[in-house]
């Protein structure tokens, strides 16, 4: 199916649970209505997106609005969709690792790097860094410490060019 | 008339005679077992570097799998500040005399990751002593070797038997 069938189709189960931004082939969900429309995508006889492809988590760079962005893909139908849900600092989405799997490592990566929380996720805890780091790395205002565990981590490299 | 050659000493009466410090040298420099590990895509070319093609064993180097049994430890790779931690435990293990070669950029210096690496190290030589830093990114073999004979260059100067000036 193509992206306006997918949408249509979408619409029939649950309407106005979605919306569409002009020119963009992408779905904008807000987080509350996630889980629902995640049942649908998986469910769905005429969707069955059974393969989750990637969570890509994005930072508007305002500070406030943070993004997490789902590629999902059916073997069977062949065809993609991405949803995206937009969030402010702090407030959590509703994990998928229920229906995919595949979103477990990419959930923590997303908390890991950009610091967004998912509610129902099994073991939601940092994967790449270390337990006791502190911030998320990728966010637009984060602040390199000037140690990590008393190694240093220099801030004047002029010395170096 | 005596040969003072060291090949005609021996040729004369299989007696040598040498400083023991330039013995003791010679066997160090020449058994540099180094340190299996790698780190990141410079642990590639030290593995080219062990293989039959550049045949680091031809200098007496070959690859311990622990650091009590190694002589020379290759930070062969980027150095996170996790691993640093690691790095930094490995090298006490090792039993004296112990010494380090930082191979390739980022553990030079934080190689690519220098501007915007908020997790890598800004040179290994903030955690170990290093003895001689190979250049490249990632070195390539030969590069590599050189280091290793640099180093040999550098034990041969060395007077274990006598404290240091």
């Amino acid at each position: 199916m193509t992206f306006d069938e997918i949408v249509k189709h979408i619409e029939l189960k649950s309407a106005d649970k979605f919306s569409i931004e002009e020119g963009k082939s992408v779905l904008f969900i807000s987080p509350d209505n996630w889980e629902e429309i995640a049942a649908i995508l998986k469910n769905d006889s005429e969707l069955e997106f059974d393969y989750l492809m990637c969570i890509s988590s994005y930072d508007k760079g305002d500070n406030t609005i943070y993004g997490v962005a789902y590629n999902f893909y059916s073997t069977s139908k062949q065809h993609y969709l991405e949803i995206r849900i937009e969030v402010e600092d702090g407030i959590s989405i509703p994990s998928i690792t229920s229906l995919w799997r595949a979103a477990d490592w990419h959930e923590r990566e997303a908390y890991d790097m950009m610091g967004l929380k998912f509610v129902g996720h099994p073991d939601l805890k940092r994967i790449l860094l270390a337990d006791d780091w502190e911030g998320h790395p990728l966010r637009k205002n984060y602040q390199e410490p000037d140690y990590y565990h008393g190694l240093p981590i220099p801030k004047d490299k002029s010395y170096w060019e | 008339m005596m040969d003072p050659t060291l090949l005609g000493q021996f040729n004369q009466d299989n007696i040598v005679v040498e400083k023991l410090d330039n013995l003791i040298n010679w066997g160090r420099s020449n058994s540099l077992w180094f340190f299996q590990f790698g780190l990141a895509c410079c642990a590639i070319e030290m593995m080219s570097a062990a293989g039959p093609r550049h045949d680091l064993e031809r200098f007496g180097t070959m690859p311990r799998a622990t650091p009590r049994q190694s002589d020379v430890m290759i930070v062969a790779g980027t150095v996170t500040l996790k691993m640093a931690e690691r790095v930094k435990r490995l090298f006490e293990q090792m039993s004296d005399p112990k010494y380090v070669i930082s191979m390739g950029s980022c553990s030079n210096s934080g190689g690519p990751y220098w501007q915007h690496g908020y997790h890598v190290l800004k040179g290994v030589d903030l955690v170990v002593p290093v003895d001689v830093y190979v250049p490249g990114c990632p070195p390539r073999p030969e590069a590599l070797l050189q280091g290793l004979l640099e180093l040999q260059k550098k034990i041969k100067t060395e007077t274990p038997l006598r404290k240091q000036v």
